[in-house]
């Protein structure tokens, strides 16, 4: 079973030239044992719990960098939504353990722990109520704590009372980190129907159905699939799915690899392979270069739903058949400030809100990383994030909403957040009034596509 | 799985005796080559895959690696060395 030098030369360009990396290997482990009735305690369980299971994460994944030449670009921790391991009802009880979290999450050298969340999608306990009225604090005064809260789902319905209460949220979150662009809002998604497995963030948490501890592994490479598609100039959709499909199995190996082998070294059971396009910053390794490179003069036009809806799909059956464990979201990601030519076309004004919206109902996730004016009131977020959760609930799909009123920008202004989280033009949103609707409040029923049984 | 097998792989702008500079590092460092492939390609870039096993190397595989990246420096190439899984995991089923 010789490889032939052609094989080994193409690996060796899709790292070197076309961005290829293991976006992220992401512990989950589980914190349910770690609950107590003082909230001192849980923080010291918690932080020995992370460090004993996760102390040598980072270090094993660098040994496999070097191993296998290929980058490991991040380590993160997910742990079990904390609204189920804190028991007092108090706000402050919440602030404290995220910065617990950020403690655990710094000594242990990950970059980002993901898992301040909570699940609300049929209704909030107390603890769930104290857990969403912390986020602000807890996110504005930690620097690696990300929040989730999932509040639709197809089987429950949409909660609209949290659905109106995210969007005050965000808003005070933006108003806590006004000196940093609203940075803390990067650190929030508003989910329908959330996975368990999902390593990326800023939405990954571990889900009460799985292990103690496990290792899910994020593969990206959207620079790969650009450069084979740019190649393919003048070939017809079905050929252009089809080399998609190929470039998305070949990069799903590759995570296999990774995930069985840090599975092996650290002792931890394998769970999911996310074969995610997640954009970088990095000239080339953009998604909506891809959508171009498909035939279009700019991510917005018109064909870019089509367009996107071919990538989702194709990286979905390369990467199901490389891998007996495709989890998590698996598809392409749109988060606008990551992906230069998403960038690029906001600035140009011919990507909207709107289009991204219709994007959302074809691609793995939803509104992401998306800079709107500081004015916009907290009932317009809530009302976005309504339409979002209605695709995801009605289309049995995940849609979530990671959203930035950038405090004192108006539209065309530019906000920079640095690193992963890269810029983005602010761009408008509708000025019509959704209040109404918001303050009514109530449980959206589940719709009839929910009743499969 | 073997994880002695290590992918040497050069590439760069092609000139006289390349092979043997490599090959004589490896040597030096009791690195043996098992399967050696190489050609030039577009008319002047050199491409070279060296499919060698470390088993009884003098020095380690980091040590090993940085050698080769200091050796590419000197001859203006770029010289990696890989586990070999990465390319059947890749490119095999």
């Amino acid at each position: 079973m010789t490889i032939s030098p052609e094989e080994i030369l193409e690996t060796i360009q899709m790292i070197e030239q076309e961005s290829l990396d293991v976006r992220t290997v992401t512990m989950g482990i589980s914190l349910l044992d770690c609950s107590h009735s003082d909230v001192k305690v849980v923080g010291e369980q918690v932080i020995a719990k992370i460090e004993r299971l996760a102390g040598k994460l980072r270090e094993t994944a660098k040994g496999i960098e070097m191993d296998y030449g290929i980058p490991i670009v991040n380590t993160r921790l997910a742990i079990t939504p904390i609204s189920q391991v804190v028991a007092g009802g108090h706000k402050d009880d919440f602030v404290y353990i995220a910065k617990c979290l950020d403690e655990a999450a710094k000594r242990v050298g990950v970059n980002f722990i993901g898992g301040f969340s909570s699940l609300v999608q049929k209704g909030f306990t107390t603890q769930d109520i104290a857990l969403i009225d912390a986020i602000p604090e807890a996110l504005s005064s930690t620097e690696r704590v990300c929040s989730s809260v999932n509040v639709a789902s197809t089987r429950a319905g949409i909660n609209m009372d949290a659905v109106k209460k995210m969007g005050q949220v965000i808003k005070e979150a933006a108003r806590l980190t006004a000196d940093r662009g609203g940075l803390a809002c990067a650190k929030l998604v508003v989910f329908a129907n959330a996975v368990d497995d999902n390593p990326f963030m800023a939405g990954a948490f571990h889900g009460v159905g799985e292990p103690e501890c496990v290792v899910n592994v994020g593969v990206s490479g959207p620079g790969v699939v650009r450069a084979a598609v740019k190649a393919a100039k003048g070939k017809d959709l079905g050929e252009v799915a089809e080399i998609i499909k190929k470039v998305g199995f070949k990069i799903t190996r590759m995570g296999e690899l990774v995930g069985r082998e840090i599975s092996r070294r650290l002792n931890v059971e394998f769970g999911i392979l996310d074969v995610s396009l997640a954009p970088t910053p990095a000239e080339g390794d953009s998604v909506a270069e891809i959508l171009e490179a498909m035939g279009l003069e700019r991510v917005g036009a018109p064909g870019t739903t089509a367009a996107l809806a071919l990538l989702n799909d194709a990286m979905k059956k390369g990467g199901a058949f490389a891998s007996s464990y495709v989890g998590g979201l698996s598809g392409a990601f749109i988060p606008l400030s990551e992906d230069q030519g998403m960038i690029r076309a906001a600035r140009e004004g011919v990507l909207s809100i709107e289009k991204l919206e219709a994007m959302t109902a074809v691609c793995s996730v939803g509104l992401d990383m998306i800079a709107i004016p500081g004015d916009t009131s907290a009932e317009t977020i809530s009302a976005i994030i309504a339409d979002e959760a209605a695709i995801g609930v009605i289309n049995n799909k995940t849609t979530a909403v990671r959203i930035i009123p950038v405090p004192g920008k108006k539209v065309g202004d530019m906000v920079y957040f640095g690193g992963l989280l890269g810029e983005a033009p602010i761009i408008p949103v509708s000025r019509l009034s959704s209040k109404e609707f918001i303050d009514r409040g109530g449980r959206i029923p589940a719709p009839i596509q929910g009743m499969k049984n | 799985m073997s994880e002695s097998r290590v992918m040497v792989t050069v590439i760069g702008p092609d000139r006289v005796g390349i092979v043997a500079d490599v090959a004589t590092l490896l040597a030096k460092q009791s690195v043996n080559i098992l399967d050696i492939n190489q050609k030039v390609m577009d008319g002047d870039i050199f491409a070279m895959t060296m499919l060698t096993d470390i088993s009884k190397a003098v020095i380690d595989f980091g040590e090993l690696k940085k050698l080769l990246e200091e050796k590419g420096k000197e001859l203006g190439l770029k010289i990696h060395a890989q586990h070999e899984e990465i390319f059947k995991y890749m490119h095999r089923i």
